[in-house]
């Protein structure tokens, strides 16, 4: 890895200002995919703001074509991630008050996906693991609007409708970060909690149809893969407690129907709905 | 094959993590400046602490009891080689022939609960496999299955282990009960061994039911909670327990330590058990 200094601050180019402004180091990776390093910068922070503010600042003054990807500045949308001083993290929701002035800031693209430019990954892997959960399937006696759920029902699910897809979980995960080849056998957190949440869906009659998710989620979507080290849960910019409460409970279910003689003796004598 | 996840690599590249492919180029194996490497170095001192001393008192096949406490690594005791306790758990199931510490026949349960435990797991992966050893930071080998494949699909029997914890602690729960007694078997005492007993039995009944696998049994496998208020109650309780699973695991391993080497001393004639009344 080379680093290279470019000339020229913007200290003097920075929104706001007044005592509590001061001039932060970054080090921004810039490139595409046939090379890049890190470059340094220093720019101008002001109090209140957050890393995305400052990557905006670098591209307004010193940088133009830095290309970041971005959207709410909310942490709702899921677009600005990245990985700062090493750790995957929305942008937009990283205080630049966690760093101490003198700190050397360090922000490069998430390092589990293709890069495009700079900032900008292909999360396209996502989306075909997406594409590889088959969907709700909504029970033969009730039309739409005829849905009736408790509320205790639904809690766990509720608790994965909040992920914003911003691939973080992905980006963090070992199995595919550290070994490109897992990609094909591997769908990653996000979409085994997605498995989980349908799973665990009071109304989901997919194995009336013959699909058995829990089967699916081992042999299809690698569920063995996940050696649960809980990387995911840690940087969930939402704190979905995607391991404790999606990814073990599916291992659970796993070993219902696979490994525990119980469960299959309890089943062969008596079978009632669950 | 799922279409479209074949890996990404530049032709002449090895299959590989965060420094190869068409990644970006970034040589280091981790950019992070924090002190990631202090979790993972403790985790694995206190755990390898606590299996060097462990397995000096396994083997150690002495000192383990004083009337009326028994070590809990000895108990139940099931070989006829046992101490004789009066009323205690010595049930002579394996007979003479069993030459070696007694402890190794029930240990095993214990350890195979704490050895597949999920957050054993996570802690000793990332301790002393290094896989990862922090998160985003690059683990050292070249291959990764996972549990898909032997010896770590065998993970998968943790609930086997979670069913023998259970009358374990119950006979724990036992030799606590019998710690109410003095010197002579006399009932309606109590000594400082008492206490410690007490601490460590409600530590290991608390850490074997925030247990992933009785959470599942309990409730989390169902679909209709509202269908199941009862199991559903459990199944909020034992969840509770379970967000401090990680505390409870490290709480319960130093209380039975512990505990044990409180036995210890008083059976080796360190000191005598202060006696409450």
């Amino acid at each position: 890895m080379s680093t290279s200094t470019t000339s020229g601050t913007d200290s003097d180019s920075g929104t706001g200002g007044g005592g509590s402004a001061y001039d932060a180091r970054f080090r921004v990776w810039r490139g595409d995919v046939e090379g890049g390093d890190l470059k340094d910068f220093t720019v101008r922070v002001n109090e209140g703001e957050v890393v995305l503010d400052i990557i905006h600042r670098l591209q307004a003054t010193q940088a133009p074509d830095l290309a970041v990807r971005w959207n709410c500045k909310a942490g709702k949308c899921g677009s600005c991630s990245a990985e700062i001083n090493g750790r995957p993290r929305l942008m937009c929701m990283t205080r630049m008050s966690v760093f101490a002035r003198e700190d050397v800031i360090t922000v490069t693209p998430l390092r589990a996906f293709p890069v495009v430019r700079d900032l900008v990954t292909d999360v396209g892997f996502n989306y075909t693991k997406a594409r590889e959960v088959p969907a709700f399937v909504p029970p033969k006696d009730l039309g739409p609007g005829e849905y009736r759920m408790m509320q205790e029902d639904v809690d766990r699910s509720q608790e994965f409708r909040k992920c914003i897809e911003c691939f973080l979980c992905q980006d963090t995960c070992h199995v595919v970060r550290d070994h490109e080849e897992n990609k094909t056998a591997f769908a990653g957190p996000r979409f085994l909690m997605r498995v989980a949440e349908l799973d665990m869906h009071p109304l989901d009659a997919a194995a009336d149809t013959g699909l058995d998710r829990k089967a699916t989620a081992q042999e299809e979507h690698g569920l063995g893969y996940c050696n649960i080290t809980k990387c995911c849960t840690e940087v969930c910019p939402e704190g979905i407690h995607i391991t404790d409460n999606a990814l073990i409970p599916l291992k659970e279910r796993a070993v219902d129907r696979k490994y525990d003689p119980l469960v299959w003796l309890g089943n062969k004598i008596r079978r009632r709905p669950t | 094959m799922a279409t479209g996840t074949e890996p990404h690599l530049k032709k002449g590249t090895a299959p590989g993590g965060v420094r190869h492919g068409t990644r970006a180029a970034i040589t280091a194996a981790h950019l992070r400046t924090d002190r990631w490497w202090l979790q993972p170095a403790a985790t694995a001192a206190g755990l390898f602490a606590f299996v060097v001393y462990s397995t000096w008192r396994a083997f150690a096949n002495a000192d383990y009891y004083e009337a009326p406490y028994v070590s809990p690594f000895y108990s139940p005791c099931i070989a006829e080689n046992c101490e004789p306790m009066k009323n205690g758990p010595n049930w002579e199931i394996f007979g003479s022939w069993w030459g070696l510490s007694p402890a190794l026949l029930i240990l095993i349960f214990p350890l195979g609960f704490r050895l597949t435990c999920y957050y054993y797991r996570k802690a000793y992966y990332r301790g002393f496999w290094a896989s990862p050893p922090a998160c985003a930071v690059a683990e050292p080998h070249a291959t990764y299955t996972g549990e898909t494949r032997f010896p770590l699909i065998l993970q998968n029997i943790h609930r086997y282990f979670f069913y023998a914890a259970v009358p374990v602690a119950g006979i724990l729960t036992y030799d606590t009960v019998l710690a109410f007694r003095d010197e002579h078997y006399a009932w309606g005492h109590m000594g400082l061994g008492t206490l410690v007993f007490l601490v460590n039995i409600v530590l290991i009944w608390a850490y074997t039911l925030s247990c992933h696998s009785c959470r599942h049994i309990v409730g989390g496998k169902l679909k209709h909670f509202s269908k199941h208020p009862v199991r559903y109650r459990m199944w909020r309780w034992v969840g509770w327990l379970n967000g401090r699973h990680m505390l409870l695991a490290w709480a319960s391993l130093i209380s039975v330590a512990l505990a044990d080497f409180y036995v210890y001393l008083i059976a080796s004639g360190a000191f005598d058990d202060p006696r409450l009344f």
